[in-house]
């Protein structure tokens, strides 16, 4: 006997999922932004000639790249309370590791388009007497963004799926909603349907974006 | 200060320059005039590119003084005290490399205002107008909203001399400027740098193209395993090779 669908009843519960989509998408910019930050820092941080700093800064991208996001989530929520002595809500945890995550993979891409820059830009920016900085900011930046433009999007998509395992902590974003409707449903065909596509709606126009991006530059070059 | 019409505005003493063990620069001395053009040859790996480099401390000498318009050059970016930075050398001696290195996201108008605008803090006005003008002499009026890419390999050489002359420098550094040109560009671009040897620029110039060298050339410099082997008037050097070792190397070039 053929299954069947009943959509209806699962979408008496629309506010959960409008309200999940809502903090899947907050949670991911808000990780995204402080992400971009903390892969700036992180990036210059790897480029600078202080061997410290420099060291540091690889160690921090080698932790939160080596272990798996969902280990980072249950250690900050669950362990870390232990060796501070502070409890950590929930959203706090999330929020902290998912930017934590996302600036260690930014970090390395930045990284990587700055130092994919031919060596004759600085060479030409530095004969027209401009400083270290002036060559980063007005010559070098420019051109490394555009280059790693497809690569962040990619990330970031990365990044907006990856923001379903704060469920396991209990934020009640899209995933964790798909799995409330189905306790109160019996029907988890169609929930988790229903959110796999709203995922699928949300980030199949990114990775399009990306690849239009990257054949415009290889067009362009 | 002042300075006298004799004294050198670029002065080289003992600089040698090594990476790890290899020694590139084995000790070179050099005086370069106001209003002189002086031509560097010498055979592939022999340290031209590496001497003029050190010109304007792309390349940190290992040993040796550079001094420009009396003031001796410092390797840091500020000047202090009496001596110079790279930072103020550089705005007074610029430099066209081998590969154009055109910033790509930038117009070719851009292109040559960025120096005088960004780092000499000129008004953009005065700059651009410059810019027309530079722009007229290297005949690329047409080209100024074109991006780099779209433009023959010629082309982006007469923008890139174009940029070093947008920031009025007293000493202008050649390293082998048309040697990646296809031959049929070579001579629109020495075209350019006859002009402005015609007008008084002060240059150095490091090149393969011999006639171009006996023709424009004050002085040539013969540069072999790291020394100045040879330095004389271009009718000296060039047509009466004294050396064995340049008389050969000459040979090659049916000059
Ligand atoms: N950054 C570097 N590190 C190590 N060795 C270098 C470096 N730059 C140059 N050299 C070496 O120094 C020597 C001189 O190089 P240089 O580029 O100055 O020669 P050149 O006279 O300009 O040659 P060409 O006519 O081929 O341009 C070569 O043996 C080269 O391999
Ligand atoms: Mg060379």
């Amino acid at each position: 006997m053929p299954y069947k669908w009943d959509f209806n009843t699962v979408l008496q519960y629309w506010d959960l999922f409008a309200w999940g989509l809502w903090l899947t998408f907050a949670y991911t910019l808000g990780s995204i932004v402080v992400g971009v930050v903390i892969g700036m820092v992180i990036c210059f941080g790897r480029l600078s000639r202080f061997r410290l700093i420099s060291g540091l800064s690889r160690a921090y991208q080698e932790v939160f790249r080596c272990t798996p996001l969902l280990v980072q989530l249950m250690w900050f929520y669950y362990a870390l309370p232990l060796l501070i002595g502070v409890t950590i809500e929930n959203y706090v945890a999330a929020m902290l590791t998912l930017s934590l995550y996302a600036g260690s993979f930014y970090s390395e891409i930045f990284r990587g388009g700055i130092l994919s820059i031919d060596k004759g830009q600085t060479e030409a920016a530095k004969a027209i007497a401009m400083s270290d900085r002036q060559v980063m900011w007005r010559i070098i930046i420019p051109q490394a963004f555009k280059r790693v433009l497809p690569s962040f999007i990619n990330q970031s998509v990365i990044q907006f799926k990856n923001t379903s395992l704060i469920s396991v902590i209990s934020v009640g974003e899209l995933a964790y909603m798909a799995a409330v409707v189905n306790g109160q449903t019996y029907r988890p065909l169609e929930a988790f349907t229903i959110v796999a596509l709203l995922y699928f709606i949300v980030l199949f126009p990114m990775t399009q974006a990306a690849d239009y991006v990257e054949h415009r530059m290889r067009v362009s070059d | 200060m002042h300075s006298t019409d004799d004294q050198p505005i670029l002065t080289v003493r003992g600089l040698t320059k090594s990476y790890n063990k290899l020694h590139v620069i084995k000790g070179v001395d050099l005086d370069l005039h106001r209003g002189e053009v002086l031509a560097i040859i010498g055979p592939s790996g022999s340290g031209k590119s590496t001497l003029i480099r050190c010109l304007n401390l792309l390349e940190i000498p290992s040993a040796g003084e550079i001094v420009y318009n009396g003031r001796s050059v410092e390797n840091r970016f500020q000047s202090r005290g009496g001596n110079i930075g790279c930072g103020e050398l550089r705005r007074h001696v610029g430099m066209v490399f081998q590969h154009f290195n055109l910033f790509p996201h930038k117009t070719v108008m851009q292109n040559i205002c960025e120096g005088p605008i960004a780092v000499l803090k000129e008004p953009r006005a005065e700059v651009e107008a410059r810019a027309m003008e530079l722009l007229g002499k290297v005949g690329l009026l047409d080209k100024r909203d074109a991006y780099p890419n779209h433009l023959s390999g010629g082309q982006k050489q007469r923008v890139a001399i174009a940029r070093a002359l947008a920031m009025r420098p007293d000493v202008l550094l050649l390293d082998e400027v048309t040697s990646a040109l296809d031959p049929e560009l070579v001579g629109e671009v020495l075209q350019v740098i006859r002009l402005l040897a015609h007008d008084g620029m002060t240059m150095a110039i490091v090149t393969h193209e011999m006639a171009f060298a006996a023709d424009v050339a004050d002085r040539v410099a013969f540069i072999d395993g790291g020394v100045i082997a040879e330095v004389g008037t271009a009718e000296n050097v060039i047509r009466n090779p004294s050396s064995d070792r340049l008389r050969a190397f000459l040979s090659r070039f049916n000059a």
